[in-house]
């Protein structure tokens, strides 16, 4: 597979910013979306401004890289935000705008995206989903939602597109070396490492390994499945 | 043949990959091999072509050739 056009959504930083970085390296033509429009170390990058909870944001944004790089043909949906609390301390609007950013925000670039690859009888849709979507966590009901959310969903648009050449799976990322993990505390981080059996915090790039493998012509035959890298932290 | 139904012709040709003499009034979209997903595909090629816009319960029983112009056309 040589020169896709790959669209990173949040590719402005953290493991979006490794996958963006990793498939432009590659030779692909990649354009990340950011809510600001702007991106560190960029230059390989097409930057366009938008906001996933925002349908004509996320058409505005998909027409004008569609006018510059092409139809995309692979989508890394990864925008997410976190709005951590309690339980009982979390606001309804806490969780609807978390689900909003995280799941429908993901519906509504997908559903773009997707009249090109049809036309095209080609896709890869791969949705950034996380270990705690599939295993909860405290503190996290609005985030451990949306992003089990995101693999019902997947799984939707892969039976629906599969007569389309078009796959769509799901990576569920466990503790990344991110600035929004290390905003947790530290006995949050060490909790959470001793239960990886690694023993280690995984790399964006390791995470941006896997969505290339997804987005290759070698993962043709796969199609709704949901692939933890994880260091082994959700195997039970 | 109105130049309505040859401008349909036209994208029903491009988008279920058929001969124009297929696309006649009483042809299903069965017979044509076209799935619900080519429907949808075949709508939204007219809503291009025509400038119109087709709701997705409005395609509810829209089975033949026919129906569906008539559906794209009462819309002009």
């Amino acid at each position: 597979m040589s020169g896709r056009v790959v669209l990173v959504t949040g590719g402005n930083r953290g493991i979006g910013h490794a996958i963006a970085k990793r498939f432009s390296a590659a030779g692909h033509r990649v354009a990340i979306t950011s809510r600001s429009g702007s991106a560190e170390d960029s230059d390989d990058l097409l930057v366009v401004q938008a906001d996933v909870t925002d349908t004509a944001s996320v058409d505005a944004a998909v027409s004008e890289i569609e006018e510059k790089l092409g139809p995309v043909e692979v989508l890394v949906s990864n925008a997410g935000m976190t709005k951590d609390g309690l339980i009982l301390r979390m606001s309804d609007d806490d969780f609807i705008d978390v689900v909003d950013a995280n799941l429908t925000g993901g519906f509504r670039v997908a559903k773009r995206v997707s009249k090109g690859m049809m036309k095209g009888r080609w896709g890869r849709m791969i949705f950034i989903s996380s270990i705690v979507g599939l295993g909860g966590q405290a503190g996290q009901a609005n985030y451990a939602a949306s992003k089990a959310g995101l693999i019902g969903m997947a799984k939707s648009f892969a039976k629906e597109f599969a007569s389309r050449g078009i796959t769509a799976n799901v990576i569920a990322p466990g503790p990344i070396e991110t600035d929004m993990l290390m905003a947790l505390t530290d006995d949050q981080r060490e909790a959470m490492l001793s239960v990886v059996p690694l023993g280690r915090l995984g790399q964006g790039d390791e995470i941006a390994a896997a969505v290339e493998f997804l987005a290759s012509e070698s993962a043709g035959y796969i199609t709704g499945t949901v692939l933890p890298v994880d260091g082994g932290y959700s195997m039970g | 043949m109105s130049d309505n139904f040859e401008r349909f012709t036209k994208c029903a040709v491009e988008v279920l990959s058929v001969d124009a003499a297929q696309v006649v009034p009483e042809a299903t979209f069965e017979s044509l091999d076209a799935d619900s997903l080519d429907l949808v595909e075949l709508v939204m090629a007219l809503e291009e072509e025509f400038d119109v816009n087709v709701e997705e319960e409005e395609l509810e029983g829209v089975n033949t050739i026919k129906a569906a112009f008539d559906l794209v056309e009462s819309k002009l």
